[in-house]
C-alpha cells in the first residue's frame, strides 16, 4: 500500500515537473495538472494510511480512525486546483489567440528590437 | 473576542460580487461602491491598527477553540500590513479611475476587491493551510488583474506568471502535507509549541518543510533563485495593477518574517540557523540582479521593475538577520519601499500615456514636462536611497543593523554599490526622459516658438491623476519626518514578534502554558 502510493505520487510528480519545463503552453497545463494531483495524493499520504476506517471518533470503546484532517484539505486543494487550471486555460488560450503561438517564454526584448530595427532598415 | 478583526476580510468578500454581478454594466456605480469600500477599509484598518496596540488579540472563526479551528490573529506586525496594504490600494484606485485604467477591461473593481481581501487575509491569517486559501484568493485575482485589457505581450506576460505561481502553489501544498504529517497541526501557535520539543536528529521532514515554505515565499518575495517572474510581470501589468503588486512581493516577505521567527524561528533546534543561512546570500544576489537590471533597462517600466526587485533584496538582507534591530529596520524599509515603488509606477504611467511609447529614448517634450521631471526626480531620490527621503533612513537603519563580522562586508558592499548603480540608472533615465526631451524640437515644428509647444497625445494631468502619486511622495516625506516615534512602534511590533510565548499564549489561551 505505502508503496503504490508513494511511487505513484512519485511518478505523477517526475511527469508533472518534466513537463512543465516544456515550452509549449498545452504541455504545461497538462504538468501542473499532474503536479495538483500528484500533491492531492500526497495531502491524503500525510495523516497516514488506513484503509474502511471511520473518519470520526467511535463512542464505543477503542475504535481506530482516520485522520479527518487532510480529507478537508485535499477537498479545499482539489477545488482551488480546478479553479486555478480552468483559469489557466483561459489565459492561454487569450494569450495564443492574441500572439498565433503558443510558446511560454517571452520573446527576447534585444532580439525584438534588432527584428524592428532590420525592418526599419 | 473582537469582532472588528474579520470586517477587512468580510467587506471586500461581500463587495466584490456586488460588484461584479450588480454593478458590471454601470461603471460610475462600480467607481463609486469600489472607491467607497476601499475608504471604509482604510478606515476599519486605522481602527484595528490603533486597538493592536497592546497583546495579540485572537478571533476563532466559528468560535471554534484554537487548535481545532481557524484563527484571525491581529498584532502589531499584521495591523501594520493591513494598513499600509489599504492606504496603498485607495491610492492605485483613485489612480486607475482617474486614468482609465479601470474602464479598459472587465470587472476591474471586483478583481480589486478580491485582491485586498486575499493580501489583508494573509496578513492576519493565524492558520497556515488558511494562509495557502488567502495566497490562492489574492494570486487568482491578481491573475486578472495582470491581464486586464488585453494586449498580446501582456497576456504572455501573463501567462508565464500564472504558470509560475500555480507550480509555486503546489509546492506550498506539498510542504504543508509534510508539514502536517511530521507534527499534526497547522495552526501557527500550535507548530510554534510542538516543534520545540521535537529533537534535532528526528527533525529530518521539518526541515524539509521549512526549506520548502521558504523556496514558496521567497517566490512570492521575488528572491534570487526565484526572482525571475517579477521584472516580465511588473513591466508588462498595466500600471496600478504594478502598483498594488508593490504590496503583494511584500506579502512573501511578511510570510517569511512570520513563519520563520514564530515557527521556525531562533531557538527552535530542528531549524536553527537554516534560514539566515539561505536567505542572506539569496537576498545578496537579488541586490545585485536588481542593480545590473537597472543599468540595463532600456524601457522605463523594467526599470521601475528592476529597482523594485533591488529594494526586496534589501529588504530580505534586513530580514534574514532575524537580529531585533535589523527586523525594525526591515519594517521600516518595508513601509517605505511599498510607497515608493507604487509612487514610480503610477508616475511611470502618468508619463508614458503622454509619451506614447515607454522606451527610455529621446523624444519631444510632453506637458508638464518640469512637473513630472520633479515628481520623478522625488520618487527616484526615494527608491535610491538618497537623503531626504525615507529610503535614505531606511537603508541607513539596515546597514547600521548588519554590524555582524560575517555580514557587515557582505550585507554593506551590496547594498552601498547597489544603491549607487540604482542612482546612475535612474539618473540617467531621468535625464534621458525629461532634459533631453527639451531640447528636441516637435516633430512638425517651423516656427520657432514651436519648442515651446509640447507635442504628445492628450491633456494635461489633472488634479484626480497627480494626487495619488503626490500623495504616495507626501507619505514618503512623513515617513522621514516621523521616523522617530514611528521607529519606537516598530521596537514594539519587533519585540512582539520575537516573544513567540506571548504569541502563542494569546492564541492557544491557558492551555499554551502547560
Amino acid at each position: 500500500m505505502e508503496f503504490i502510493v508513494a511511487s505513484s505520487v512519485g511518478a505523477l510528480t517526475a511527469a508533472g515537473i518534466y513537463l512543465i519545463l516544456r515550452l509549449r503552453a498545452f504541455s504545461t497545463i497538462l504538468g501542473l495538472a499532474l503536479l495538483s494531483y500528484a500533491v492531492n495524493v500526497f495531502l491524503f499520504a500525510s495523516g497516514r494510511l488506513a484503509i474502511d476506517l471511520p473518519p470520526i471518533l467511535s463512542p464505543y470503546g477503542e475504535a481506530s480512525y482516520t485522520d479527518p484532517l487532510p480529507q478537508a484539505l485535499v477537498l479545499t486543494a482539489i477545488v482551488i486546483s480546478f479553479g486555478m487550471t480552468a483559469v489557466l486555460v483561459m489565459v492561454a488560450l487569450g494569450a495564443y489567440l492574441e500572439s498565433d503561438d503558443d510558446r511560454i517564454d517571452l520573446p527576447d526584448a534585444a532580439e525584438d528590437e534588432e527584428s524592428a530595427g532590420g525592418a526599419a532598415q | 473576542m473582537n469582532h472588528w478583526i474579520i470586517a477587512p476580510v468580510i467587506l471586500p468578500a461581500l463587495l466584490a460580487p456586488v460588484i461584479g454581478f450588480v454593478m458590471r454594466h454601470d461603471m460610475p456605480l462600480a467607481r463609486t461602491a469600489s472607491i467607497a469600500g476601499t475608504i471604509v477599509l482604510v478606515v476599519l484598518a486605522i481602527g484595528l491598527f490603533v486597538t493592536a496596540a497592546g497583546e495579540p488579540q485572537v478571533y476563532h472563526l466559528g468560535d471554534w477553540p484554537a487548535p481545532f479551528g481557524i484563527v484571525l490573529v491581529l498584532d502589531r506586525l499584521s495591523a501594520l500590513m493591513v494598513l499600509v496594504t489599504t492606504v496603498l490600494a485607495l491610492l492605485v484606485l483613485i489612480h486607475a479611475v482617474a486614468t482609465g485604467w479601470d474602464a479598459r477591461g472587465r470587472h476591474f473593481h471586483a478583481l480589486f476587491q478580491f485582491q485586498l481581501m486575499g493580501i489583508v487575509g494573509a496578513f492576519l491569517t493565524g492558520d497556515i493551510f488558511n494562509l495557502f486559501v488567502f495566497f490562492e484568493i489574492l494570486l487568482i485575482a491578481s491573475y486578472g488583474l495582470m491581464v486586464h485589457s488585453g494586449g498580446r505581450e501582456r497576456m504572455r506576460a501573463g501567462l508565464q506568471y500564472v504558470v509560475i505561481n500555480l507550480a509555486g502553489s503546489t509546492l506550498f501544498l506539498f510542504a504543508l502535507g509534510v508539514l502536517y504529517s511530521a507534527t499534526g497541526t497547522l495552526n501557527m501557535a500550535d507548530l510554534a509549541l510542538r516543534l520545540q520539543a521535537i529533537p534535532v536528529d528526528e527533525a529530518a521532514l521539518i526541515r524539509v518543510a521549512a526549506m520548502l515554505l521558504m523556496v514558496v515565499f521567497a517566490l512570492k518575495a521575488a528572491l534570487f533563485p526565484v526572482q525571475f517572474w517579477l521584472p516580465g510581470t511588473y513591466a508588462n501589468a498595466p500600471a496600478p495593477v504594478a502598483a498594488l503588486f508593490a504590496i503583494m512581493t511584500k506579502v512573501g516577505a511578511y510570510a517569511i518574517l512570520r513563519i520563520h521567527t514564530l515557527v521556525f524561528g531562533p531557538g527552535i533546534a530542528a531549524t536553527d540557523g537554516m534560514a539566515e543561512t539561505w536567505l542572506f546570500p539569496a537576498a545578496i544576489v537579488t541586490i545585485a540582479v536588481g542593480a545590473i537590471g537597472v543599468l540595463g533597462a532600456r524601457h522605463l517600466m523594467p526599470l521601475i521593475a528592476f529597482s523594485v526587485l533591488g529594494s526586496m533584496g534589501t529588504l530580505m538582507v534586513a530580514i534574514s538577520d532575524f537580529s531585533p534591530a535589523a527586523t525594525t529596520a526591515a519594517l521600516y524599509y518595508l513601509v517605505h519601499s511599498t510607497f515608493v515603488a507604487a509612487a514610480l509606477f503610477l508616475l511611470a504611467d502618468l508619463v508614458i500615456a503622454r509619451r506614447e511609447v515607454d522606451d527610455l529614448g529621446a523624444r519631444p517634450a510632453t506637458l508638464q514636462n518640469g512637473l513630472f521631471a520633479s515628481l520623478f526626480f522625488a520618487a527616484a531620490v526615494g527608491m535610491a536611497g538618497m537623503p531626504p527621503l525615507s529610503g535614505f533612513i531606511g537603508k541607513l537603519m539596515v546597514l547600521d543593523a548588519l554590524r555582524a563580522p560575517g555580514t557587515i562586508a557582505w550585507a554593506w558592499s551590496a547594498v552601498l554599490i547597489g544603491s549607487l548603480v540604482t542612482i546612475v540608472g535612474f539618473a540617467r533615465a531621468g535625464s534621458t526622459l525629461f532634459w533631453k526631451s527639451t531640447a528636441i524640437l516637435p516633430a512638425a515644428s517651423g516656427e520657432p516658438d514651436a519648442q515651446a509647444e509640447p507635442t504628445g497625445t492628450g491633456r494635461p494631468a489633472g488634479v484626480a491623476e497627480l494626487a495619488p502619486v503626490m500623495t504616495a511622495i507626501a507619505l514618503l516625506a512623513l515617513l522621514t519626518a516621523f521616523a522617530g516615534p514611528l521607529v519606537g512602534y516598530l521596537d514594539g511590533t519587533t519585540a512582539q514578534i520575537f516573544d513567540r510565548d506571548g504569541y502563542v499564549t494569546s492564541v492557544l489561551g491557558t492551555e499554551g502554558e502547560t
